[in-house]
């Protein structure tokens, strides 16, 4: 195979619930090699093991027959190879699913699986939880245990010459590893290589982040046409330098702000960022500006990659209850706190933990930051945790309460009762986690 | 003079399990210096004493003129299981440029 003088990938989604259509014009316009939909994030695929356990035919991404449905035509016409961990709990289902939406539009498709991720089986519960330094059984019932796999999964998924690479749990920044890994012949154990590529997985992995999404703020940091907001592209060299971007006529900013948000997002050592592939150094990369709405992004620099794969498991941990009613015009902070203290001494007894917040006033920064003054309207929420969920429905129950037991003026109440999925992880040698490819083909 | 640190910075903030991660970049590269001497790992404990219970880790990035702080014991016990509304701890960024600085006097 000759190789090409660069490769353009696009990230169509930076999550499960992401909006289909910026992945509709990346592959409409963008001139991509690859397109990647990141769409699992930690809880993920435990919620999609829960459908799964429901259905077996279940516990792929929800949003995955309408997105392929959208994309199979486009990545067809434009010769674009789609990777994306949409497989989440069941990578297999998922990829029936597609030969299912192909047959369905008369297209020929190769799909090739990535599974291996899923080591439930393996587990004991005796595991020690990194974050609370205990077996993982104290923490509740274990229902997903999944790997963290690296590029070195996808890379014989994309030898097989399939149109669609779909996986379910892999690092983030190894979807966009492999691919360039595959068509640039890097080595795996070249740390400084990998970890370049790992740094524009990064950069990529979250879409709209970077394109100024997340990042606008009217006042301060005022992004053009958010409403059409499109996700990025990257152009990348052999020697791993980069150009992140964006399709021409969709709205959004690519500037240096927008970029460096996005590198340090959720980076807890910029010197020591792991993933399966590489402790890539984030510290030694370099941004420019070149030319509106382009960045270009050199330097990066990496070590060896850690000897155990991480493994995040998702345990059964109860239920919270929740309430919400909201008081408005003269003295509603004062009504908000009586109501909120009526429930407090109705429910002490059965809920020690039991939070009351007010929103619009103090309920997500503490009042020593906030700016406090007298709010016009204010909404008391009211969560508790509960074993069952009849006991934790006791609390919404007691907030609609309010309406005839007072105080004056509360409306609006909405009552939510939730199950709880926790997640802890823990280190796993990598051979505990083999990985493997299985091929499903349609031929129109 | 005092002002506020939203004047001068941008923040976004990131989670993992209980850690909270507030990155703090100036708008003009030239302030780098200024947040470096000012927005100290101390000060920002100070100004989340309600909040961050454990320890602060301050990274300094140069090439890209901006800092990272690595905030353990900031999330009411972690994003899955937690009670608060904002279990992700995303409105924090803006509680980081809450921060007033007392700026050097200039000549």
């Amino acid at each position: 195979m000759k190789q090409k003088e660069k490769i353009r990938i696009g990230c169509g989604a930076g999550f499960s619930g992401d909006r289909l259509e910026p992945a509709v014009i990346l592959a409409e316009k963008g001139d991509l090699d690859y397109l990647v939909l990141e769409c699992l994030a930690e809880r993920t695929i435990a919620l999609a093991q829960k459908r799964k356990a429901i259905d077996p035919a279940q516990g792929y991404d929800p949003l995955l027959e309408r997105r392929i449905a959208l994309l199979l035509p486009l990545l067809k016409k434009n010769k674009i190879r789609l990777i994306t961990n949409m497989g989440a709990a069941n990578p297999v289902a998922a990829a029936g699913k597609i030969i299912e939406i192909a047959k369905r539009q008369g297209i020929s498709v190769k799909v090739a699986v990535v599974t291996g991720d899923d080591v439930l089986k393996s587990i004991s519960g005796d595991e020690i939880a990194i974050e609370t330094g205990n077996p993982i059984s104290r923490s509740g019932q274990v229902i997903s245990a999944n790997a963290y796999l690296g590029a070195n999964a996808i890379l014989p998924a994309l030898e097989t010459g399939a149109d669609i690479i779909i996986t379910g749990r892999v690092a983030d920044p190894s979807l966009f590893v492999a691919p360039l890994v595959h068509e640039f012949g890097w080595s795996l154990d070249d740390a400084d290589i990998i970890a370049k590529g790992t740094v524009i997985g990064h950069l990529m992995e979250c879409a709209g982040q970077i394109t100024g999404g997340y990042f606008a703020d009217p006042v301060k940091k005022p992004i053009e046409n958010m409403s059409t907001l499109g996700h990025p592209f990257a152009d990348v060299w052999p020697d791993g330098s980069t150009t992140i971007s964006k399709v021409e006529e969709t709205g959004g900013n690519i500037t240096l702000a927008t970029v460096k948000e996005q590198l340090l997002y959720e980076v807890t050592n910029p010197y020591q960022y792991l993933t399966p592939d590489v402790s890539a150094d984030f510290t030694t990369v370099y941004l420019k500006q070149d030319g509106k709405n382009r960045i270009k992004v050199t330097g990066g620099s990496g070590n060896k990659k850690p000897s155990t794969l991480k493994v995040s498991i998702g345990y059964k941990a109860g239920f919270t209850g929740e309430g919400e009613i909201t008081y408005a015009g003269a003295g509603a902070r004062e009504r908000a706190q009586l109501a909120g203290e009526i429930i407090q001494q109705r429910l002490k007894s059965q809920f020690p933990d039991l939070r009351t917040d007010y929103i619009g006033h103090t309920s997500v920064h503490p009042s020593s930051l906030a700016n406090v003054c007298q709010p016009y309207e204010v909404r008391l929420r009211v969560a508790g945790k509960a074993a069952t969920a009849d006991q934790a429905a006791i609390i919404g129950e007691e907030v609609e309460a309010l309406y005839t037991n007072g105080p004056a003026g509360g409306g609006g109440v909405r009552k939510y009762v939730n199950e709880v999925i926790g997640i802890v992880s823990i280190l796993v040698d990598r051979n505990k986690a083999k990985s493997s490819v299985i091929v499903k083909n349609y031929e129109h | 003079m005092s002002i506020k640190l939203y004047e001068i910075a941008h923040s976004r903030a990131g989670d993992k399990g209980n850690t909270l991660i507030l990155s703090l970049i100036p708008y003009d590269e030239k302030d780098y210096e200024l947040l470096c001497n000012l927005v100290t790992a101390d000060k920002v404990k100070e100004h989340f004493k309600e909040v961050i219970h454990g320890e602060i880790v301050r990274y300094e990035l140069p090439n890209i003129c901006a800092l990272q702080f690595v905030c353990l014991q900031a999330l009411a016990g972690g994003v899955t299981t937690s009670l608060v509304m904002d279990t992700h701890g995303k409105t924090l960024s803006y509680a980081l440029l809450e921060m007033n600085l007392e700026l050097p006097e200039t000549t």
